[in-house]
């Protein structure tokens, strides 16, 4: 058997860059955060509560989710099934990074995914389709976005919501747009084009006539598909390209 | 099975929801770790990876109001444009904000 060899290299420089980074989009976690303390002390849920569950589960929809579910006692296996079909992206997510993951002890491995939601995955990912392997954003992007989850967490908890209606400045678009972004930011061709025409299209159908929160799965599955028939041609991928850059500064 | 919503109860509920969210954060780089990566699996992998965010903007959009889907078209065109994501972004708010307020 081989030795297990972990080449991947953290900068710890990087990840404090990372964590100032994206210090401007936690921003926007923080006013969501707020949004839950608040919903949250309206459902019953004492401030400690609320606070654990925004540190522990780290994962705003579905915890939203949950309030929605909230009476005085909860069904466990429906409670079950909705957490995890809101957060199966995760699932996604975690193996898309897999290609760098594997280069990380697995100790650390698992330790960063921890830290995994939405926005730094988004930028790591986006990042690497460019030819450049950053696993830094996901610890340094993650760590300033769970502070912020569990800050905001606080102020809606004991000050109410940060303002009156966050909707009419546009913010609950915020993650939209910046996942946007990222999508538009990464590598484009036909094959790409044509995989986010199918992605885009399932996760609709599955929207309207599937059991609510699995569109994204599905979506993400059927646009995987065609990459998975439809092979680049020139038969270089991102992550063979950048093995050699990987070592600049 | 049910659990009250007493406080021994709540930080049970807590606990099963961390475990299930951290079993989504660990499983599917756990099940990679399985499957060799060849040329198919990571064209597959990189194309899933973009169709995530495309999966879940796109009902965002339709479901969304006139404000969502002015926020969305104005940030994809100044991302298009400008290749820079603040701006891109800050231009979709402005544009949700714009058309709530005049709409």
């Amino acid at each position: 058997m081989p030795l297990a060899r972990y080449p991947y290299r953290f900068r710890p420089h990087k990840v404090r860059y990372e964590f100032f980074r994206l210090m401007p989009i936690s921003m926007f976690v923080m006013a969501f955060g707020a949004a839950f303390g608040l919903a949250a002390a309206q459902s019953g849920l004492a401030p400690l509560q609320s606070l654990l569950m925004s540190a522990t589960v780290f994962a705003g929809a579905s915890q939203f989710a949950m309030l929605d579910m909230w009476g005085t006692q909860i069904s466990v296996l429906p409670m079950i099934a909705v957490v995890f079909a809101i957060n199966s992206r995760h699932l996604l997510m975690g193996a898309s990074l897999y290609p760098m993951l594997r280069d990380v002890s697995p100790g650390k491995r698992y330790g960063l995914l921890l830290l995994l939601t939405d926005a730094n995955w988004a930028v790591a990912a986006q990042e690497y389709q460019n030819g450049r392997r950053n696993l830094e954003v996901i610890i340094g992007g993650g760590l300033v976005i769970w502070l912020t989850w569990i800050v905001g967490t606080a102020l809606g908890v004991y000050f109410g919501g940060l303002m009156q209606n966050p909707k009419a400045f546009g913010l609950d678009m915020v993650l939209g747009c910046f996942l946007l972004a990222m999508a538009l930011g990464g590598k484009k061709s036909p094959r790409v084009l044509v995989a986010w025409l199918v992605a885009g299209s399932a996760s609709l159908a599955a929207w309207k006539w599937l059991p609510p929160n699995m569109h994204v799965v599905v979506g993400a599955l059927a646009g995987g598909a065609i990459g998975f028939f439809w092979l680049e041609s020139s038969g270089k991928t991102a992550g063979e390209k950048q093995e050699g850059a990987a070592d600049g500064h | 099975m049910a659990i009250e919503t007493t406080s021994a109860g709540i930080l049970g509920l807590i606990a099963i929801m961390a475990l299930v969210t951290l079993a989504t954060r660990f499983g599917g780089v756990f099940l990679m770790s399985f499957v060799p990566i060849s040329p198919r699996v990571e064209s597959f992998i990189n194309t899933m990876a973009s169709s995530v965010l495309i999966a879940i903007i796109v009902p965002m959009a339709v479901e969304g109001d006139l404000g969502a889907l002015a926020a969305l078209v104005a940030t994809g065109l100044t991302m298009l444009a400008l290749r820079k994501p603040l701006p891109a972004i800050s231009a979709g708010l402005i544009a949700a904000a714009a058309v709530r307020y005049f709409l």
